[in-house]
């Protein structure tokens, strides 16, 4: 299955990238994904835990299950106000 | 519409929540021209758009849930905005003083816990560092 991931701030620069799409097996989660990404992206790789994500505009805990098409970003710490 | 690139009407705001409730808080967010220490020229704000707009939402529909005399109005802006710009703004109402300081700040928190919308301090030499509200 494919997913849409989305890359903001601080993020965005690490990866180099706002968007890309990555395929992934039936069945993955939200920290199969995470895993996934960190190993390409190695700045990301530096943090010790999964950072606040997000499916389709939600946050969602990091066993929820990616669905083909789903549209997931990792949200840096948000610093609004 | 809770993000605009455009200046925050303070005044346009008001009137959308303007009621005889009886106290109306205001709070407006300004970019501060420095930071530990440190000099700041200009803020760039950037948001997950879509996102940002349902969690702004979300908080104040929560709070209009909470207590059904309260009314609260958000609105954030994005883009590169200069030092003494506004931000932010949230407008509450409520019958009395204390429901309505209390969802204004209620809101405002919220905003900066949830809201996806991040910031790039600006330096005079051009170079910008993102905000890490988690840190210091």
């Amino acid at each position: 299955m494919l997913v849409r991931v989305l890359f903001f701030a601080s993020f965005r620069d690490a990866a180099g990238r706002e968007e890309e799409d990555r395929e992934l097996p039936p069945g993955s989660r939200v920290s199969d994904l995470w895993s996934s990404l960190s190993r390409d992206i190695a700045p990301l790789s530096r943090f010790p835990v999964m950072p606040p994500a997000a499916v389709n505009r939600e946050y969602v805990p990091a066993g929820t299950e990616l669905h083909d098409g789903d549209e997931v970003a990792f949200l840096p710490a948000v610093a609004g106000g | 519409m809770y993000l605009t690139t455009g200046v925050l009407d303070l005044t346009g705001l008001f009137d959308e929540v303007r009621s005889t409730d009886g106290a109306v808080c205001v709070f407006v967010g300004v970019v501060r021209g420095e930071s530990g220490g440190r000099e700041t020229v200009a803020i760039e704000y950037e948001a997950y758009g879509p996102m940002a707009e349902s969690e702004m939402a979300r908080i104040a529909e929560s709070l209009s849930r909470e207590r059904p005399d309260v009314r609260v109005r958000v609105l954030h802006r994005v883009g590169r905005l200069a030092v003494g710009d506004a931000s932010v703004a949230v407008v509450a109402t409520a019958p009395h003083r204390d429901e309505a300081f209390a969802a204004c700040r209620a809101a405002i928190e919220g905003i900066k816990t949830t809201v996806p919308i991040w910031k790039k301090e600006i330096r005079p030499d051009g170079t910008g560092e993102w905000v890490d509200a988690t840190q210091g």
